[in-house]
Formats: C-alpha cells, structure tokens, sequence
C-alpha cells in the first residue's frame, strides 16, 4: 500500500449496488447504492433505524442475508465471509465498540491478525492514543467510554487494512474527546486512508468528511460533497428531523 | 489414619478425572454452546485406543498417552464438521439430545463388540511398585496420575488464560461475530476448540485405563458425577472447573471415610445447596 494518496483518489475502493438486506424475518435494507474513493472520508447521515449500521455490517458480511452488490477494490464480496472480507482490508469498529470483558487492554489491542503490511507500529498507537499505554494491563471494559473508543478504533489501526468503517465513533462521548477523535480520523486520512463514517452528529461529520449520502428506510436518497453541505442544509435538517 | 490417607489419594485421583473432564466441558461451554454429554463415552474411546495401540500396534501406555488424545480430538473434529456445528443457534435442548444420542451410539458400538466386563490394561513398568511416604504406602502410578493431571490442567489454563490463542478463544466465547470480522476463522476454531475438549477427555481416558480397566460405560458411569462438578463449579470459569474438580473428588474421599453411606450422593447434595445459594455456580457466569 505503497501509493500516495492524492494520487490514488478517484479509484473506487468499495461501490455498493442495489443491496438488500434482512435480519431473520425484517426487510431493512431496500436497495442501497453508493460507492467510496480512495483516500475519501465519506459519511452517511440518517435518522436512528434508517438501516446505516446495516449497510456497514453488510460490507463486512455479518448479516445472514444480502443481495446485490458490493465490490471491494473491483473484487465481488456480497456473499464472502466475514473473515475473507476482513482478510481483504476492510476494518471495522462497530457502534457498540466491541470491547472484549475477558481480555485486559493490551490482549484487545493485538486481537484483530495483522491482514497486510503497513499497518500502524504499536509506538504509532500510543502516540496517537497516550491514555492506552497507561492502561495495557486493565480489563477492556473497565476503561472510559472515549478509552474504550479509542481502543477500538487503535486496534484496527494495526492491521494494515485501508478500509476502515466507523459506526458512530462520537456517541455518548464528551467534547475534548470527540475533538480527539476527529483530529484521529484527520490524521488518518492524511496518511491514506479509506474511511467510511456513520454519524448522527454531522456538526463533526462536517469536520472530516468528504461526502455525504443521506440514509432512509432503507435507501440511499440522497448524497453531495462537504463543499456544498450549506447550501443543503435546509435539506439536511428536513431528512435528519434536528 | 491409614484409612484416611487412602480414602484422600484415592478423592485426589477421581478429582484429576472430575477436573480434565469438566475442564474440557467448560472450554466447549464456552465456545460452542453446547453441553457435550458425549464427553463420557470420548473418554472410553481414550482408554479403548489405549487398549487397541497396545494390541493391534504393540504400542504402550506412553505413546498412548499422545496418540489417542488425538485420534478422538481427530474423531470429535469429525463430529463437529459433520453434526454439532448445525446446532448453532438453536437450543440448548437439541444440542443435548444429539450429543446424548451420539454417546448412547458410541457406547452400544462398544458393548456390542467388547461386553460390559472390564478389559485389563497394565500400568507401566516405569511406574508400578509404590512407595512408603512414612504415614501412607503410595502406588506410584495413582501418585503419577495426580500430578500428571494437575499439570495438564494446569497448561491449559495458561494456554486459554495467557496466551494470544487463549485471548483470541476468549474474545471469540464473547462475541464470535466480531472477532470473525477482524478476519479469525471462527468456525475453525470452535472445531479445534471442541477437538482439545474431547481430547482432554481421551487422555483422562487413557490415565484412567490402568486403575479401572476398560470399559464400554466406564464414561457413562462417571459423567453424571462430572456433571455435578460443572454444575457446583459453574460453567464459564476454567480455573473454577479445575478446583471444583479436585476438590470435589476430595471431599468425596473424605467422606468415604468419615460417612461412607454417603460418598456416593455428597456431590449431588452439594450440587443441590449451591443450586439453591448461586445458580450459576460457585464461579460461573450467567448463561
């Protein structure tokens, strides 16, 4: 992963078409299309329940079923495993941030297989996540809310996957951590990478994000770039009910 | 006091096979969900590979000792791939009707072959005779089985507890699809996990083959008291299920001696008063 990423931008690393999804018996997503670039931070806005979770855990292939398409770097993955998905480059740090109960800080933080080279050095991590280091030794989940975030999004970082996906990273988080968090997902996209957003907040979505896409029932209805966020924010207060 | 000491050694050996047995029956808990009441008769099929090694190969007691661990871990993968992993998701009840029925199979397979009377297995010559610790006469193969015993038990809680491959088990106990999504191969490691527990049980099967003989229902006998042990211990915890063990198997020897009519329902009234103070058991955690 050697390409600069000025350079890189403008190839498509991720295009969905027309997806679908079910958990078990409910219909959540009805045809989601949207695509993201390389080096791009692209976010997707919508109401609690507009299916934006479920598009991300779709990509990652962890929910039973889907059809339609989603290509990862031109490569077809709608009906892969979870495990090749990720093997590909694709991370993921869910809502709920997943923190292991049985595992102290450190066992989290090495848990995710490095997938390729060129992943963040555990130096790199702390350097971008002091609070950490003084914590290696400390059960997962006896760390803060914006820790334990911060864990989940530094385990990721390791493993050398491009592609990150983050599920509402700022939720619940109080504002010097949130700001901690955007200049994070700053950095990293200084430095490359490829990053998919969902944000309730799009006050800090429009800190980092190139594009947009709004999400309801289930489909993608509308999308445009940061530049033009002002003039849709008539719009975006409409589709967002705030 | 002579009576006493033997009644102990003899709680301390039953307690190394409650614990290799209920050791593996937590590790599956943990991963598979599923409570394995074939454990019993993979233990037998331990101590029958032990026998046919000998028999058929001429290979004796300490290549047994590794071999047959892996055969019926190799035959437990088989099991897995094959039927239990099409229990994910379902419950409980299933899981336990199925692997019940491969045990009642198993274990009339080998009856219909080899009776219900024991076959004798000869305890090595390294470690026949005893000794005479002063205050008790030790059988050094029953004194080798203790410490054997501890020490497997040992090691598997440092390689679950203590190592990356014991985190990434952990991690997956807690939420397999996650762990799945940083690119683990789940599903091959809940069938290498079901393959350590199943050959925990073998080779308790293959130390237990010179003390018991071999047997067809040796595992069926001695699975309910298990049972018991997981209970009173409680599921989650492998340390929990490795004390419980011991320490169950030498209160049994105690009271062996001190209340003989007893000895054989101690566990079971046990299992009951913790059932009535903590359900989950002394160290587990909710189900």
């Amino acid at each position: 992963m050697a390409e600069a990423p000025a350079k890189a931008a403008g190839t498509q690393v991720l295009s969905v078409e027309n997806l679908e999804a079910w958990y078990g018996e409910s219909h959540i997503l009805h045809g989601i299309n949207f695509n993201v670039n390389a080096g791009e931070v692209v976010t997707l806005l919508g109401r609690n329940g507009a299916g934006k979770t479920t598009t991300l855990k779709s990509v990652m292939g962890i929910i039973g079923k889907r059809t339609g398409s989603i290509r990862f770097n031109n490569e077809d993955i709608t009906r892969a495993a979870s495990d090749k998905i990720a093997r590909m480059g694709v991370a993921f740090c869910p809502e709920e941030r997943g923190i292991f109960a049985s595992l102290d800080v450190r066992e989290n933080l090495l848990l995710p297989p490095i997938v390729r080279p060129g992943g963040l050095s555990l130096d790199q991590i702390f350097e971008l996540f002091p609070n950490l280091k003084e914590r290696l030794n400390s059960q997962g989940t006896k760390l803060s809310g914006g820790e334990q975030q911060m864990l989940a999004i530094a385990r990721i970082l390791r493993t050398g996957a491009r592609f990150l996906m983050l599920d509402e990273p700022t939720e619940g988080l109080a504002p010097v951590i949130i700001q901690q968090i955007g200049h994070t997902i700053a950095r990293l996209k200084s430095e490359g990478f490829t990053i998919l957003l969902v944000e309730q907040n799009f006050r800090f979505a429009s800190t980092v994000a190139d594009r947009y896409y709004i999400v309801e029932h289930g489909k993608v209805i509308d999308g445009f770039a940061n530049a033009d966020l002002q003039a849709n924010m008539d719009k975006l207060h409409t589709y967002l009910g705030v | 006091m002579q009576a006493l000491y033997a009644q102990l050694l003899v709680g301390l050996i039953n307690g190394s096979f409650y614990a290799l047995l209920s050791l593996g029956l937590a590790v599956i808990f943990g991963m598979l969900n599923i409570i394995n009441f074939a454990h019993g008769a993979l233990y037998m099929m331990g101590a029958f590979c032990a026998y046919f090694l000998l028999h058929l190969t001429g290979l004796g007691y300490w290549p047994a000792l590794i071999i047959a661990p892996i055969v019926v871990g190799i035959f437990g993968m088989i099991l897995e791939r094959t039927m239990l992993q099409w229990l994910t998701g379902l419950d409980h009840l299933y899981g336990l009707l199925l692997t019940f029925g491969i045990a009642l199979i198993v274990q009339g397979v080998f009856q219909n072959y080899f009776g219900s009377s024991g076959l004798p297995y000869a305890i090595p010559d390294e470690l026949k005779g005893g000794m005479n610790l002063g205050f008790m006469f030790l059988p050094i193969y029953r004194g080798w089985v203790v410490v054997f015993s501890l020490i497997v038990c040992i090691a598997t809680w440092y390689l679950i507890e203590k190592t990356r491959l014991g985190a990434n088990l952990r991690a997956a106990t807690e939420n397999p699809t996650l762990v799945r999504a940083f690119g683990i191969n789940v599903p091959r490691m809940i069938t290498l996990t079901y393959g350590l527990g199943v050959g925990l049980a073998a080779l308790a099967g293959v130390l237990s083959a010179p003390i018991n003989q071999v047997r067809p229902l040796m595992g069926a006998d001695l699975i309910i008291v298990v049972f018991a042990v997981v209970v009173i211990g409680g599921m989650g915890s492998i340390m929990g299920s490795i004390i419980t063990g011991f320490a169950l198997g030498v209160i049994e020897g105690l009271t062996k001696y001190f209340y003989p009519e007893a000895s054989n329902t101690v566990v079971f009234v046990l299992m009951v008063l913790v059932l009535l103070v903590k359900p989950t058991g002394l160290t587990g955690r909710a189900a």
